[in-house]
């Protein structure tokens, strides 16, 4: 039963994208239908798996490590790989309605869509440091590619800035693992803390460390290696976007949170922790900032990203030498924050894209008027705002507030000043939305209204965050399964 | 000094040319070259350094055939875009656009 449900997760992705390679846009369209289903399915049956017998280690094909690759599938893993399959599956069906199928080179977007959901489901998964990269490295390049489905000299430009970045990060943090392998000689997470377990630290091998956590902020757009996100972020159509800032910046953070709370503690140390939360909090003040002063509408929801990626790194100090509750306290906030931002970014994004659609215009203060005419697709945008300012009951505040207990708990108060912060400029940009669409123009409806389902998906991701907050506890026992070592399918 | 150890060195300084190039140079395919430097830099660090604990170790050597190849993809997928670039724009750097994307008009 688990072959099956592994073979569907991360080899039917790969073979949707050969298929749809193939075809044109709209047989690619249902290919990607039936696809999407089986995904959904098989994920589903996944994560049941898990929360009945919990989590086990997966030699795919037989092999083990250290050739072979070496899956590791718990609580956290399966809840990120629903996750993705909920996410993907909206943006995927958004698509298929939002771009236009005339276009040629548009049919290229089930492929790199196929890619890119693999690479997603490898990363959650992986458990050596070397296939993670390849996970990471699929992403990137498919992440790319759909950047530059806009086809403008303008979206190439971010695309190419986007890859550079990408890749600069990911030969950082190749660096690091060949230092690691060098070091340790091992390439799996689990295996270089059992070494530690019996050897001392050796000097210097925090250095490794530090490059492939470094290389990861890169491609995860920290402040100041921000630069790159918001233009790619902007420029891509609706649904690459959703899916860019909901899915493909977590993946690397994932990477670096399990990095480090696995080895941080033997191998970081406390001023690494805070210069990484420091960062963090920069880019949620920064990010936030300038998302206020952004002319266009997309821009606001791609600053806004750089913002609350910036929260997700407030896990290096919340985690570096607290107890065990408290850091606990830390790791379930940061992955609401994760889950409840993918879901409501991805609700922003897309209805951010029926407003685009519908006033012509990437301009904020295109938006006059639209409240009277499209009040759905306006509702879920605000709705997906309310759990950014993560006002309760949404999954925002939940894991705000796990974090403000973590930051008291571990007698680090300046944080909660970050959250404040925050959560005051993020109100400011939903607002400042708000205000320009309820301005009142005089004259008929002049804006384009696009089709019902288009604007459904939105609302049922952005219902979706807030009644995580409702269903937290639910979310988070699944999370906390234990993990059977040495288990086989 | 062991070879091995010098081969990691090299690589660790062919690492820094190509980060050099990268952050420093304007042209699109010379930041893509020396992109294509620091990889060989990673991957010579990567076979270079496991190998003082007594003969040459299989394992980097595969990973570095897999990184290889992801970098050729990676080369190949920049250079396409690069090209499409230029046809479009007629400009071979990411700098001095007349209207940036963040700013110009939509």
């Amino acid at each position: 039963m688990t072959l099956w449900l592994m073979a569907g997760l991360l080899f039917t992705p790969l073979a949707w994208a050969v298929l749809t390679l193939l075809t044109d846009f709209s047989r690619g369209r249902l290919v990607t239908w039936g696809g999407i289903l089986v995904q959904v399915l098989v994920s589903l049956g996944l994560w049941l798996t898990v929360a009945r017998d919990g989590g086990f280690h997966y030699g795919l094909g037989g092999w083990q490590a250290p050739l072979g690759i070496e899956l590791r599938v718990d609580g956290l893993a399966v809840t990120f790989v629903l996750l993705t399959a909920v996410v993907a599956s909206a943006c995927g069906l958004h698509a298929g309605v939002y771009i236009d199928p005339d276009k040629p080179w548009h049919r290229y977007f089930w492929p790199l869509f196929w890619f890119l959901w693999s690479g997603l489901n490898v990363v959650w998964l992986g458990g050596d440091l070397f296939n993670l990269y390849v996970g990471l490295e699929l992403i990137s390049l498919s992440a790319v590619g759909l950047v530059a489905l806009g086809g403008k000299a303008n979206a190439l430009r971010a695309s190419l800035r986007y890859l550079l970045a990408a890749l600069l990060g990911s030969l950082v943090y190749l660096l690091g693992v060949a230092l690691m392998y060098g070091q340790f000689g091992t390439l799996s997470i689990a295996g270089v803390v059992s070494w530690l377990g019996v050897h001392p630290v050796p000097a210097g091998s925090g250095l490794a460390l530090a490059l492939m956590v470094t290389g990861l902020a890169l491609k995860t757009a920290l402040f100041p290696l921000h630069r790159w996100l918001p233009p790619a972020h902007g420029i891509a159509r609706s649904p690459v976007s959703a899916l860019l800032s909901a899915l493909v910046v977590k993946a690397s953070f994932y990477m670096a949170a399990r990095l480090w709370l696995e080895l941080g503690e033997p191998l970081g140390n406390l001023a690494a922790a805070q210069l990484v939360g420091l960062l963090g909090s920069a880019a949620v003040v920064w990010g936030s900032w300038l998302a206020c002063r952004q002319p266009q509408l997309k821009q606001v929801v791609a600053y806004s990203s750089v913002a609350q990626i910036g929260y997700l790194f407030l896990l290096f100090p919340l985690t570096y030498s607290v107890s065990e509750s408290v850091s606990l306290q830390a790791q379930q906030g940061i992955t609401l924050q994760v889950i409840s931002h993918a879901l409501a970014k991805a609700a922003m994004f897309l209805a951010a894209g029926n407003l685009i659609l519908s006033a012509g215009s990437n301009r904020v203060d295109a938006l006059t008027g639209v409240s009277r005419f499209l009040p759905f697709s306006l509702f879920s945008f605000g709705l997906a705002g309310v759990s950014l300012m993560s006002l309760p009951p949404t999954g925002g505040f939940a894991a705000k507030w796990l974090l403000l207990q973590a930051s008291l708990g571990s007698g680090q108060w300046w944080w909660i000043l970050v959250m404040l912060i925050g959560g005051l400029l993020s109100a400011a940009y939903v607002f400042r939305i708000y205000r320009a669409s309820f301005l009142e123009s005089a004259g008929p409806d002049r804006f384009y209204h696009p089709a019902r389902s288009l604007e459904v998906i939105p609302m049922i991701l952005a219902l979706l965050a807030l009644g995580l907050g409702l269903a937290s506890d639910q979310v988070l026992s699944v999370m906390a399964l234990p993990f059977e070592e040495g288990g086989s399918p | 000094m062991t070879s091995s150890l010098l081969y990691a060195l090299a690589g660790a300084i062919l690492c820094g040319i190509g980060l050099f190039g990268l952050l420093w140079l304007s042209h699109l395919l010379r930041k893509l070259l020396a992109f294509n430097i620091m990889g060989s830099g990673v991957f010579l660090v990567m076979v270079g350094l496991p190998q003082h604990q007594g003969g040459p170790d299989p394992v980097p050597q595969a990973l570095v055939l897999t990184g290889i190849v992801v970098a050729i993809a990676a080369t190949a997928l920049a250079v396409v875009l690069i090209r499409r670039y230029f046809h479009l724009s007629g400009m071979t750097g990411l700098e001095d656009e007349p209207a940036s994307p963040e700013r110009g008009p939509e």
